[in-house]
């Protein structure tokens, strides 16, 4: 049998007050770190770049991924493996799913509360723009089984065809959120797109990027599938081509004041006639900032000519 | 029925003998295989490397639903991969089940596109040996150019490897002329020492050409056992002179990881088996994927799966 060397009576050494000179030993703040969110996982960049994310008082909020190309790419792929069961889900389930985002944003209320104040904004508003995100998602949530029967319409047609028009979700959809909002803005152009069915790539507010990566936190751990939303944190410069001229992007949603962008993303999006969705002039804090029509931006109409016997049985036609 | 004779190879081969396979150092064989999916290839070279691999597809359709409807569109797209790409290769090969090789062999007359049938029960090999050589003889005189058979993977892990052996060295001969792959179905081998063996087996059978897998069973071709294989091949090929090919089949879908194997080629065997002759790929998805990359080449934008052929 062989024998212990270890023995067990042996004291262990204590730490001895010369070594923290005499003072009380201060705590290490364990620090986030800021990842983008890929496919339902949450890896760093991987061209290995950071930017750091300050406030107005050039206080060092994080280091944060600035995203590559390569990673839109990543995405992308993600996005579209996860648009077939997304958009072919219950409208009614993808209600339940984004009911349940809002129910864990509403549990986490003041650690976003505490990101918005750490980037400059005041605790009332940083308040008020939590609750707005919360109840968007609450709306949007209400109206994934409702839009379709406002949208959709029976087309009156010469021939013996029942014929009808439904919205169906456009598929994989790139957003540049809101540079000025934090989380508001995001929370307003990421809801209505997979409310409808689509997936979606976002890329964060460049200079506001804290609430963004912890959004994700919420959509990985309420029942959103993987690749579903994918966050990206970089800069709109250097994405925004890619993210239009991707070939298996199918819209593209982009939110800032900018003409000469806008006109590039378009140009570039008409490569395989993207949707191209601009808003430009939204207060995301007022009514105008949510509409089933926001929905329609990223839906295509699909019509079907149903053969039938005869449709006007009591003479009544269409 | 009479047992047909199996011709002794010469007497250099039966001495050098698979009894003697060495055994493989599975660590040093994963750490190497990961090194070769370290290799930076870009814009040129990435494009020379991806129409290599292109041209060394075996374009694949083995599934029970398999029509002449289905086999026609294949050799279709194996002949015109990309129309709006000029200059491509065409794949290598079509890989297709015995009772098609005839609509195949039409289908790709004046291509230059081989013919591949799997033949010897496949995918189990759970078939008595006098219908494994009719199947094989059966392929061939439909027109295939190469027959793809499977090992009797029960009677190797048995200890049967006279039984393999002469197994493959029979359908060798039923073969005639069209060049024989032996698929080895690593996947249901396990071990490496056994890949190795069975990989030697063959060899000094009669094989022209080793492959890893059916596609039907998972694992498939990974790195690692592709290159046990392919170091076999080269000590095979010091010891004999004789080349022997390699085709890993089956989850092989993303060009980088066809350019990692054609890495792993070059630096285990050289330039000389660094084309459709010596090395395939058995693969359906690849191609698109393929040609995806090089069309991203062509015109520096991403693309989507939607403006691409369906497999």
């Amino acid at each position: 049998m062989q024998t212990s060397t270890i023995n067990k009576t042996a004291k262990v050494p204590k730490l001895e007050k010369a070594q923290t000179n005499g003072a009380p030993k201060k705590r290490l703040e364990i620090l986030k770190t800021y990842k983008i969110y890929i496919g339902g996982k949450f890896p760093r960049t991987e061209s290995g770049r950071y930017y750091i994310a300050e406030n107005g008082d050039k206080e060092k909020l994080a280091n944060v991924c600035l995203s590559s190309r390569k990673d839109f790419r990543e995405a992308v792929v993600a996005a579209r493996s996860a648009f077939g069961d997304w958009g072919s889900r219950a409208a009614f389930n993808r209600g339940q799913i984004l009911y349940r985002i809002a129910e864990m944003l509403e549990g986490r209320k003041a650690q976003f509360i505490d990101e918005l104040i750490k980037q400059d904004t005041t605790k009332e508003e940083a308040e008020n723009e939590v609750l707005l995100s919360i109840d968007r998602l609450i709306y949007y949530a209400g109206w994934c089984d409702k839009f379709q029967q406002l949208y959709s319409s029976v087309n009156p047609v010469a021939s013996s065809h029942f014929n009808f028009s439904t919205p169906e979700p456009t598929g994989v959809v790139s957003i540049i959120a809101p540079q000025a909002s934090s989380l508001l803005g995001l929370v307003s152009v990421i809801a209505p797109v997979i409310a409808g069915g689509n997936t979606c790539i976002v890329l964060a507010s460049f200079t506001k990027p804290l609430c963004a990566v912890t959004f994700a936190e919420v959509l990985n751990s309420s029942d959103v599938p993987g690749g579903v939303v994918n966050i990206l944190t970089g800069k709109v410069a250097e994405l925004a081509s890619y993210f239009a001229d991707h070939m298996d992007v199918n819209a593209l949603v982009f939110c800032e004041n900018d003409a000469d962008t806008q006109k590039m993303m378009q140009e570039k999006a008409s490569l395989n006639i993207k949707r191209v969705v601009l808003y430009n002039k939204i207060n995301w804090l007022t009514e105008n900032g949510q509409s089933p029509y926001f929905i329609m931006d990223t839906q295509e109409i699909k019509t079907t000519w149903h053969p039938i016997e005869n449709i006007g049985g009591a003479k009544a036609g269409y | 029925m009479a047992e047909t004779t199996v011709a002794m190879p010469d007497l250099a081969y039966r001495q050098a003998g698979f009894t003697l396979s060495p055994r493989v150092d599975q660590v040093g064989i994963e750490e190497r295989a990961a090194r070769f999916t370290k290799r930076s290839i870009k814009k040129e070279t990435k494009v020379n490397g991806l129409l290599l691999a292109l041209n060394m597809i075996d374009l694949t359709t083995l599934e029970g639903k398999d029509s002449e409807g289905k086999v026609k569109q294949m050799c279709y797209k194996a002949m015109h991969l990309l129309d709006a790409y000029p200059g491509l290769p065409t794949v290598a090969a079509v890989c297709v089940y015995p009772s098609m090789v005839k609509t195949a062999k039409k289908a790709l007359e004046g291509s230059g596109i081989k013919v591949a049938s799997v033949a010897t029960g496949f995918p189990s090999g759970q078939a008595p040996r006098d219908v494994k050589i009719r199947e094989t003889k059966f392929a061939v005189q439909q027109g295939a150019d190469e027959v793809d058979m499977v090992i009797s993977r029960g009677k190797f892990l048995e200890g049967e490897y006279n039984y393999v052996f002469d197994e493959i060295a029979t359908i060798k001969e039923a073969c005639g002329d069209a060049r024989l792959k032996v698929i080895l179905e690593t996947g249901e081998l396990v071990t490496f020492d056994k890949v190795r063996k069975a990989s030697d087996i063959a060899m000094y059978a009669g094989a022209d050409f080793i492959k890893t897998s059916t596609g039907k069973v998972t694992p498939a071709a990974t790195m690692p056992v592709t290159l046990v294989m392919l170091e076999a091949i080269r000590d095979f090929y010091y010891k004999t002179g004789k080349m022997i090919g390699m085709k890993p089949a089956g989850g092989i879908s993303k060009a980088k990881l066809a350019l990692h194997y054609l890495v792993m080629l070059n630096e285990i065997l050289g330039e000389d088996w660094m084309n459709n002759h010596w090395f395939r790929f058995g693969a359906s998805s690849l191609a698109n994927d393929i040609l995806m990359q090089l069309m991203k080449e062509k015109t520096g934008v991403y693309q989507g799966k939607d403006y691409f052929s369906i497999d």
